[in-house]
């Protein structure tokens, strides 16, 4: 029989260390919807998706049960619709509104995939798509929307730098008498994955098949608990304690993405090696840092301790899988975790250091809710800024910042749930007017003389 | 098919005999079974067959719970896959 520690240890992982699968997300296709009449075009993308996604989250409750793992959120990502906008025309929201009443009939928890891909140009599709995010996001509930304006082979398209900035703001003033939730469901990217499980960003990429199942992992208080073991451990241990329990959850997630694809008849994607915290007590990745021998995240030496997490995370995960995909790293979601908030609340953690993080970690600035008054050309300078790591690093970065409409440093917003709650981050207030107005596109970088 | 049925809390008279017999009504064969007390509480671990059980794995699990609680312990059963594909390679 099984080692009775190891029966043992993973009951104390789920029960006390909040290990869970975060998501099991079914990606559909919706190339095969595309009409030139958009009320077909909604009607086809319905019944498509209730059809397939129709028994998800009975599957997903099986497994849970069976295997005693909480599955947390049963999801959908789509097609970004901006390409079936350019085919039918027609107000993007209907779409929108198509997808909230889907998410509704399949009980999923999310449906991503409003969103467009401008990193080098922008269609009318896009555009239309893009103007219609603040009302998209404020008529619906369960509807997330993704921009990818840059990426290491096209640049950075400033056109949508710029106007993301005011698209950001819209949709936290439509939505300001609910804490602005609309800015929470809307996130930016350079080098977006087009096979991330997790939101805002999810999205079923072009490439794709024409559906998929996706998992995102979690476990930052597993990881924890590990290191708590080994106090004195030098950073060699350090490194190989978070590949060995990075295994585990991993595993994990793979036994549950391989039997959802099974019982669903939709073929296994990826494992999203990720590292997702809660804004519950003991799901914090912060903690971790903390753990390693900060007093506090956002001290220095913050950096240096994420990216031994990352990268180790990585290393330990990429064997436990198949395949793996998605955003893979450790997250920094700032009103999610326990750890950051208090940070941020007790001044040791800046946007600039989270800014700095972003360079190490699976990510970039996220759940930051920034003063309601910041001018719409900070938010893209934030956007821009972000956006250049991730250009010329190669990797994925992406900034989902919630202007707190009538509210400034000192307050703070509560989302509830997940989302958790935040307190005003402090920006710095120089005016980067005239650069965002330059337009245009940043060049892609060069990708030798690397220094 | 396989699973793991565990029992943690402090120990009571008869418990092996009540979980046994939930397992015998169901037509869940217990294979083996060890029992220990790690740090004053009692640990029972169960590894059982589920192929020929009566009802929905979902039902007998709950089924399990009820009696936990009824009893003051954690009772949970899970497929087997799971231990071996974590701590295995």
């Amino acid at each position: 029989m099984i080692n009775t520690k190891d029966i043992l240890e993973t009951i104390e992982m789920i029960d006390n260390e909040n290990l869970d699968v975060r998501t099991v997300t079914m990606g559909i296709s919706l190339f095969d919807c595309a009409c030139a009449d958009i009320d077909k075009s909604c009607q086809k993308i319905y019944d498509k998706i209730t059809t397939k996604a129709e028994n998800l989250v009975k599957v997903c409750h099986e497994i849970e049960k069976e295997f005693g793992i909480p599955i947390i959120n049963k999801r959908i990502s789509v097609t970004p619709i901006a390409l079936l906008v350019s085919a039918s025309g027609g107000d993007p929201v209907k779409y929108a509104l198509t997808l909230q009443k889907a998410a509704d009939k399949t009980g999923v928890d999310f449906i991503g995939g409003y969103s467009a891909l401008v990193q080098k140009g922008a269609t009318p599709g896009d555009l239309a798509l893009i103007n219609s995010i603040p009302e998209a996001l404020a008529q619906t509930e369960n509807i997330c929307s993704s921009v990818n304006l840059a990426s290491t082979k096209a640049g950075i398209n400033m056109d949508a730098v710029e106007k993301m900035g005011h698209i950001i703001k819209e949709t936290a003033i439509l939505t300001k008498d609910k804490n602005c939730i609309g800015a929470a469901k809307l996130v930016v990217f350079c080098n977006a994955p087009e096979d991330n499980p997790f939101m805002a960003g999810a999205f079923h990429g072009p490439g794709e098949g024409d559906s998929v199942i996706n998992v995102g992992v979690s476990g930052p208080g597993v990881v924890r608990a590990a290191l708590s073991k080994h106090k004195d451990a030098d950073f060699s241990r350090l490194a190989e304690i978070i590949k060995t329990t990075a295994f585990k959850i991993t595993k994990m997630g793979q036994l549950v993405a391989l039997e959802a694809s099974k019982r669903l008849n939709v073929p296994f994607g990826i494992v999203d090696l990720s590292l997702a915290p809660t804004p519950a007590i003991g799901d914090s990745v912060a903690h971790i840092l903390e753990e390693m021998g900060l007093e506090s995240c956002g001290a220095h030496g913050t950096t240096a301790a994420l990216a031994i997490l990352n990268d180790s995370v990585k290393k330990g995960g990429v064997m436990a899988s198949g395949h793996v995909g998605g955003l893979s790293g450790a997250f920094i979601p700032v009103s999610e975790d326990a750890g950051m908030i208090d940070a941020v609340e007790s001044g040791t953690l800046s946007i600039e250091k989270l800014e700095a993080m972003t360079s190490v970690c699976s990510v970039g600035l996220d759940m930051i809710v920034i003063p309601g008054d910041t001018p719409d050309d900070i938010i893209s300078a934030i956007i821009a800024d972000e956006a250049a790591i991730g250009m010329i690093n190669s990797k994925t970065t992406a900034v989902r910042v919630i202007p707190a409409i009538g509210k400034s440093v000192g307050d703070s917003l509560h989302f509830g749930g997940l989302l958790g709650y935040a307190p005003v981050t402090k920006l710095n207030s120089a005016s980067p007017l005239k650069f965002i107005n330059r337009k245009g596109r940043i060049p892609a970088p060069l990708n030798s003389l690397k220094n | 098919m396989r699973a793991i049925i565990t029992v943690v809390g402090h120990d009571t008279v008869g418990i092996l005999s009540k979980v046994s017999t939930e397992c015998a009504e169901n037509n869940v064969n217990v294979m083996e079974v060890t029992q220990s007390i790690l740090s004053d509480l009692f640990c029972m671990i169960m590894l059982v067959d589920v192929t020929n059980l009566k009802k929905p794995f979902g039902e007998f699990s709950d089924l399990l719970g009820e009696l936990g609680e009824k009893e003051n312990l954690n009772i949970r059963i899970m497929r087997e896959d799971l231990f071996n594909s974590m701590h295995r390679i």
